[in-house]
């Protein structure tokens, strides 16, 4: 009795998550250029339109681009970061660890503040290489996090055999810690990309008026008036997030990446 | 085979490993010959693991100096030894396959894909796992992935081979069996082979020379048998097999005083001590029942099918006897009996 | 010894680029914004350097304070909602089947790494005239016709709780899943009901990381930027709003970062002693 009423509150927290979304959902549906919920005269015609009309499609090349770049930017200082803090310990790489958590843990006003007077300093703002690199900073926490997991997970007697089996530092790295950490590094791409197309703040202080990334652009388009449109841009950033999401959940053990230790492997 | 007797010799000089100030191998000097299979044997924490591990380069010692057929080998780095080990934990990479880890010492001497393959396939045999090649670890059994990591450790003919606890996470009946087959693959290659365990059955039944260790030191090294029969000192006698211990004092060269009792000594009895107070060890399978004897008491009997075990109380100190069931002596629980000796099996140790 | 050994697995040098990387982009930033809170103003323009504490001075006023004020009691309020609805559900999220957690995390995921953006066009959407809960409340007869409930505190808080549930739910689920599952059952073969088992053992076991979580929801809540502007009225907009506000509208760069230099000093605090509850009652007796 007790655990189907814990199954009903799961289920409507679930519910009440979902709501708006399908709502959202529902209105990217409309045929003409309203907000009805049900969706009047349904049609498929905004999502056309998202790849169609020009004032969407510069938002969507620019979130995109800036994602892919700035995860793979994350990824590049977070692996180099997770090794040596996971190899060398030391105050030095906790030190580096915590400031590469910090950017995540504030409250990212303060951060997209002080990339705006970094990049005004340097004669770069407004600049799309500025929002790639803020976000690529912004984002090192994601990687850093999973690839230290996975790090954190190589039973250490493998490094030890594989220098007993003649391999020197670097093919130990190369041969075993590397392809071991592969998925968490996936991963951690994975996050940092979808954070990025999502992100706003920092875009938005760093090059707001410049290049206008999806979240800008609904964001100023909520000023003129909804339009379904802005709900088939929710939808779709849904889908993809579930779609990494599940991808991590399916190939991966997504329990214990978030830190549940005793979900099994199988 | 004859060749890797001479060119493999070990020979350690007061090697010393210190973690802070507690020594976890204290000065120990050995000579050991090439080709040879050798148990390290003893308790856990008595410095074993820790000698396997500098023989290896993992730990780099606080003093003395390790050769391997005559070559200093103190300051060599692990990857430029040219051993190979099996791990406690086995330490198979689960993202190759069993053909890959197998050849992993190959590939990082740059051997082709096909001479990788070819040795890999060639050591599977060895190691009696035909056709397994291309197999993920995960599908393998406990004792398959024990004959893979061996056959890993045998990959470039090393010049030793070194094994910690390498079948302690198998089941009791598949541990037996692997210790023979261990054995005759070793007689087969001739490599030098040193295998860490706290098993002594194991070392029994393995070993050409046992090295028994306590608190960082060896306490004896020699063949099976001698180790057995003619423990060094106490410690080695109660850890190699079961040994009923006994204080007793050495009056002289012949006589022995246990608890207000003389017994003469035999010229097969083993003594050790030059008289004083000693300890008498007697193994189970030494101890007579003997109205004549010491006095004793039945506090248990242990029916093991192929054998019986009588459990006695001599003034407070426990004895054990072990007796065939042919030849099991008729008594029971709380029964007063004698206790003898048989000649040649008592040790008397300082 | 002969030769100095180096066993680490990695070579040191490998920290050089991710330190450089993060000295430079977000270290040297952070210190830039600190100069400029002292800059001087300069109209039209961004700043001028100097040193001159208007900005400070501003931000002492009863203006900001009064701004510190609506945005700590907003983000308190989110993060207390946030929390207690999401600890009964992370304690029966961590009972259920691998499978049926990892699609749960995935919903949770998805949700959390929505844009700000995004949550407040869909809650505002929710809640507006035309769709959702104002036509469904219509429908149903409960009102004339069809209302809007946005924008208001309660579509500003129904929105930051939105927002902070799934981030609480991972934030709590690590000691939660953690916790060791026969604790509970002992307490159920005593005859313990599970609501009982839940308020007398479960949460006084989690009582560090429910403060700690509280902590950092509320650290979290308090960064929202988008959704005060969204969802609430100007009376509603947090401190985070106002700094977007002066830098970006008002042009007023060093009140701006002196306004975050306040934020970020009571962030540090706050987290610093999320980290201290955590390590001092984290690990259970």
């Amino acid at each position: 009795m007790t655990a189907r009423l814990g199954r009903l509150y799961v289920a409507v927290i679930l519910l009440l998550l979902a709501l708006p979304l399908l709502v959202v959902a529902g209105i990217s549906l409309n045929g003409g250029q309203t907000l009805r919920f049900p969706p009047q005269d349904p049609s498929l015609r905004w999502y056309a339109e998202l790849f169609r009309a020009a004032d969407w499609t510069g938002p969507l090349r620019n979130s995109l681009v800036i994602a892919t770049v700035a995860a793979l930017i994350a990824v590049a200082v977070a692996l180099p970061l997770a090794l040596h803090v996971w190899g060398r310990g030391g105050w030095l790489s906790r030190a580096l660890y915590t400031l590469g958590v910090a950017p995540f843990m504030l409250p990212p006003v303060i951060t997209a503040l002080g990339f705006l007077v970094f990049w005004v300093a340097l004669g770069m703002y407004g600049r799309m290489g500025a929002t790639i690199l803020s976000h690529g900073i912004f984002l090192v926490t994601l990687p850093l996090v999973t690839i230290s997991l996975g790090l954190r997970a190589i039973d250490p007697a493998l490094l030890e055999a594989a220098r007993t089996m003649g391999a020197t530092r670097g093919q130990v790295l190369r041969t075993v810690v590397l392809p071991l950490a592969l998925p968490y590094v996936v991963s951690g791409y994975a996050f940092a990309f979808v954070l990025s197309l999502n992100e706003y703040i920092i875009a938005y202080m760093v090059a707001g008026f410049t290049v206008e990334t999806l979240p800008i652009k609904i964001f100023n388009s909520l000023r003129y008036g909804y339009t379904p449109i802005m709900g088939v841009v929710a939808v779709l950033f849904v889908a993809l997030a579930a779609a990494v999401y599940g991808a991590i959940g399916v190939f991966g053990n997504l329990p214990r990446l978030l830190g549940a230790d005793r979900v099994g492997d199988r | 085979m004859q060749a890797n007797m001479t060119s493999n010799d070990l020979s350690l000089h007061g090697v010393t490993k210190r973690f802070g100030a507690t020594a976890a191998v204290d000065d120990v000097t050995l000579q050991i010959p090439g080709g040879r299979f050798i148990c390290l044997l003893g308790p856990s924490g008595c410095g074993k693991t820790t000698l396997l591990r500098l023989l290896a380069g993992l730990e780099a010692p606080t003093a003395g100096r390790i050769l391997v057929g005559g070559a200093d080998q103190t300051h060599v780095p692990t990857h430029r030894r040219d051993f190979g080990m099996v791990f406690q934990s086995l330490a198979l990479f689960p993202h190759l396959s069993v053909g890959e880890n197998v050849a992993y010492p190959l590939r990082i001497r740059g051997a082709t894909r096909a001479q990788r393959r070819a040795r890999a396939e060639e050591l599977l045999d060895l190691v009696r796992l035909p056709g397994l090649t291309d197999r993920r670890i995960h599908q393998l059994s406990g004792g398959q992935r024990q004959r893979v990591a061996i056959a890993r450790g045998l990959a470039i003919d090393p010049k030793l081979f070194l094994l910690d606890e390498p079948l302690s996470a198998l089941d009791a009946n598949l541990r037996e069996h692997m210790q023979i087959e261990l054995r005759q693959i070793q007689s087969r290659l001739g490599v030098t082979t040193l295998v860490v365990t706290h098993d002594q059955k194991e070392a029994l039944t393995m070993a050409d020379i046992v090295i028994v260790m306590d608190r960082g030191r060896v306490q004896q090294m020699g063949a099976p048998m001698e180790v057995y029969r003619d423990p060094a000192n106490a410690f080695v006698a109660g850890f190699i097999g079961t040994s009923n211990l006994l204080p007793a004092r050495l009056l002289d060269a012949a006589t022995l005083e246990v608890s207000g009792h003389r017994l003469a000594l035999d010229p097969a009895d083993r003594v050790k001590a030059p008289p004083g107070p000693v300890t008498l060890s007697v193994r189970p399978e030494d101890v007579r029942l003997d109205p004549e004897g010491l006095p004793a008491r039945v506090t248990f009997v242990r029916d093991l099918g192929e054998s019986v075990q009588i459990v006695l109380d001599h003034q407070g100190h426990e004895i054990i006897a072990l007796f065939s069931p042919r030849e099991r002596p008729q008594v029971n629980l709380g029964d007063a009996v004698g206790l003898a000796f048989a000649p040649g099996g008592r040790v008397v140790l300082p | 010894m002969a030769q100095a050994r180096d066993d680490a697995p990695t070579p040191g040098w490998l920290g050089v680029v991710p330190g450089a990387a993060l000295l430079l982009l977000f270290l040297i930033p952070f210190g830039i914004m600190l100069a400029v809170s002292v800059a001087g103003r300069e109209p039209g323009g961004f700043y001028q350097w100097g040193f001159d504490l208007a900005g400070y001075r501003r931000v002492m006023s009863a203006f900001v304070g009064g701004i510190l004020l609506t945005s700590v009691a907003i983000a308190a309020g989110a993060a207390l909602i946030a929390v207690a609805l999401a600890l009964p559900f992370t304690v029966l999220l961590a009972g259920l089947s691998r499978r049926a957690q990892t699609a749960i995390l995935v919903a949770l995921l998805s949700v959390l790494s929505l844009s700000e953006v995004i949550v407040g066009f869909s809650v505002s959407t929710l809640l507006s005239r035309t769709a959702g809960v104002g036509n469904l409340l219509a429908w149903l007869g409960l009102t004339a016709e069809p209302q809007s409930y946005t924008p208001s505190l309660f579509a500003l808080m129904t929105g930051l709780t939105y927002l902070s549930f799934p981030y609480a739910v991972l934030v709590l689920y690590p000691p939660v899943a953690r916790l060791d599952p026969e604790l509970g059952q002992a307490s159920r073969t005593m005859g313990a009901s599970p609501l009982r088992t839940f308020a007398g053992v479960t949460v006084p076991l989690l009582r560090a990381p429910i403060l700690g979580a509280l902590i950092l929801v509320f650290v979290f809540a308090l960064g929202s930027y988008l959704l005060p502007q969204v969802l609430g009225r100007p009376e509603h907009w947090t401190l985070s709003v106002h700094i977007t506000d002066q830098a970006i509208y008002q042009s007023n760069l060093p009140l701006a970062a002196a306004m975050a230099a306040v934020l970020l000093l009571a962030t540090l605090a706050l987290v610093g002693l999320a980290l201290l509850v955590a390590r001092d009652k984290g690990a259970p007796a």
